[in-house]
């Protein structure tokens, strides 16, 4: 039965900025446990502001707004303590971001020292371990674990970053944009890495790249001017859109 | 025609460099008119001793100056004394202040953080004199007699807003990614704020603390209202203390011992020269 009940649903939700305008309109979706699903539409459209949303990242701007519910196994997000929320559903930023003053271990463990769990040094370097081997950046850094997480390339510092957010055995990883800033070998590295990785997470993906979401998710949204416009299988939106809109931007004609 | 005319904007820019060079060494000429008068005065006072010994009597110094001989005795009451007060008063203003400006840093709407960011901006322009005196109330009446706790408790005073808003400022500057990085993993804002935010700022808050302790450290007036000064070398924290600037003025004030301003003023000039040195390059070497 768990398998069939979705992890995550938008059920209605909306986000705004200010009074007067709607960043997301609306928004209702289902996502299925260990699925990748792409997030879609021209820039501007509201696919970070709805990503963020799911992490409760509106909590830090008193100015923003969210209405309706995004529910987690079930259970309304918008209600629950935002440590707890976060815990369960990791995120990952367009630009890396590892911590600057952290090794590369401490990067890893940061989920923890962050939540204030002690781990033994076994727990530790097993953690480190398993969590760079799921991104596949083990072989390249394992000599170099006590050193700045900064002095790594752009694609190795965004895999870091998925390894950091994998560390907490989160239930979802919402990813926005995440090889947007990266060359096309550090982005098919992640992409394979992606695929693997649904076995244990459900990911939810912005792309600003057609080919990625194509090549990745099993199921994709397309959003415009803060509207879920469509909502279903990859292969089949791609290739017959039913809305008028979907084709504009799938053929080209929009943004 | 064209040529002309390019010919005409680079002399205009030569004119303008010339004189933006010009106003910068005038700027330069005050600084470097201090820094010579005192180091041509002061220099050969400058020996092992002069950091070793206690200041002299007016007797002892008189007795010196009729047979021709160099004063004896130095400034080692002083240093010490001032060592103690920044000690004590840096190892409570540098908590208080992070703590403060790392709080002005992540509520900057909020109504009372807006008016402590407006009384920080007030104590900053409180005249040292003004902190002097009400320290004297505070502290030296109620304690019965001047101490090297009153004199550190003015000094906290006047570096507590300079710390809280240096915390402030590189707090600020922070690119917002590293704290929802933070809170991203489920961490909660003290945390975040420790473990992330805090580190990454480290090398301007300690620019900072260099700073204002360099900012105290030549303070005479507040000194005289609270550690009043001492002949010899103490290190009880309840009684009257010495400190260099004040040991400036003392011996401004006696005909015998006026050869050793200059010693005193060399070494104070060259500490807040090298605390600031110092602090560029950190600042400097953490920016990168
Ligand atoms: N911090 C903000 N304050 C006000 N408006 C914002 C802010 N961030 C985004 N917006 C607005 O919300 C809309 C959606 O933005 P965003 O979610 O970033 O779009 P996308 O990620 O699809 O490019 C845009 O119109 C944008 O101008
Ligand atoms: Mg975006």
């Amino acid at each position: 039965m768990e398998s069939v009940k979705p992890i995550l649903e938008f059920n209605k939700t909306c986000v705004s900025y200010t009074k007067q305008t709607m960043a997301v309109k609306y928004v209702s979706a289902a996502i299925d446990r260990n699925t990748i699903t792409a997030i879609m539409g021209p820039s501007g459209c509201g696919k970070s502001t709805l990503l963020r949303a799911a992490n409760l990242m509106h909590e830090l701007y008193p100015n923003i707004r969210v209405d309706g519910e995004i529910l987690l196994n079930g259970e309304n997000i918008l209600s629950m303590e935002p440590v707890d929320v976060r815990r369960r559903i990791g995120m990952v930023f367009q630009r890396p971001a590892p911590f600057p003053t952290m090794s590369i271990t401490d990067n890893v463990l940061a989920g923890y020292a962050l939540n204030g769990i002690r781990l033994s040094k076994a727990e530790r370097e097993e953690t480190v371990e398993r969590c760079l081997k799921s991104v596949a950046l083990w072989d390249e850094v394992k000599d170099v674990l006590n050193k700045k997480g900064t002095f790594l390339s752009g694609g190795q510092q965004q895999r870091l970053c998925i390894a950091r957010a994998l560390a907490m055995k989160p239930d979802v990883l919402l990813m926005d944009e995440p090889t947007s800033a990266l060359d096309p070998i550090a982005t098919a590295h992640i992409e394979k890495l992606m695929q693997e990785l649904q076995k244990e997470v459900t990911i939810l993906i912005v792309t600003h790249n057609m080919g990625q979401a194509m090549r990745i998710s099993s199921k994709s949204m397309f959003m415009y001017l803060g509207e879920l416009v469509e909502y279903g299988d990859t292969a089949t939106m791609f290739s017959t859109p039913k809305d008028e809109r979907t084709k504009a931007y799938l053929t080209g004609r929009m943004g | 025609m064209t040529h002309l005319k390019t010919k005409h904007r680079l002399l205009a820019d030569k004119a303008m460099l010339w004189i933006v060079c010009l106003f910068a060494t005038l700027t330069a000429v005050p600084l470097f008119a201090i820094l010579g008068e005192v180091l041509l005065r002061g220099y050969d006072q400058l020996s092992w001793s002069f950091f070793t010994e206690t200041t002299p009597t007016a007797y002892k110094a008189m007795k010196a100056i009729e047979a021709g001989e160099p004063i004896p005795g130095g400034i080692a009451n002083g240093i010490i004394g001032t060592m103690i007060m920044l000690g004590m008063a840096a190892i409570v203003a540098v908590p208080t202040g992070i703590l403060c400006g790392a709080f002005l840093a992540e509520n900057p709407k909020n109504r009372f953080s807006q008016t402590v960011s407006y009384l920080t901006d007030l104590l900053q322009g409180t005249p040292s004199v003004i902190i002097g005196i009400v320290t004297y109330m505070w502290v030296v009446v109620p304690m019965k007699g001047y101490s090297a706790i009153a004199g550190s408790v003015a000094l906290f005073v006047m570096m507590l807003p300079l710390i809280i808003r240096s915390t402030e400022e590189t707090l600020k500057i922070l690119p917002a990614s590293l704290k929802e990085a933070g809170l991203a993993l489920g961490g909660n804002r003290a945390r975040v704020m420790l473990k992330v935010q805090l580190p990454a700022a480290f090398g301007g808050i300690f620019t900072g603390v260099l700073l204002a302790i360099s900012r105290v450290i030549g303070e005479t007036a507040p000194l005289m209202f609270t550690a009043l000064g001492c002949s010899f070398i103490r290190f009880s924290i309840d009684k009257p203390i010495s400190a260099v600037p004040l040991l400036i003025w003392e011996f401004f004030n006696d005909p015998n011992l006026q050869e050793l301003i200059w010693g005193a003023s060399l070494f104070l000039l060259l500490f807040v020269l090298t605390l600031n040195l110092t602090a560029k390059y950190l600042a400097k070497k953490w920016n990168q």
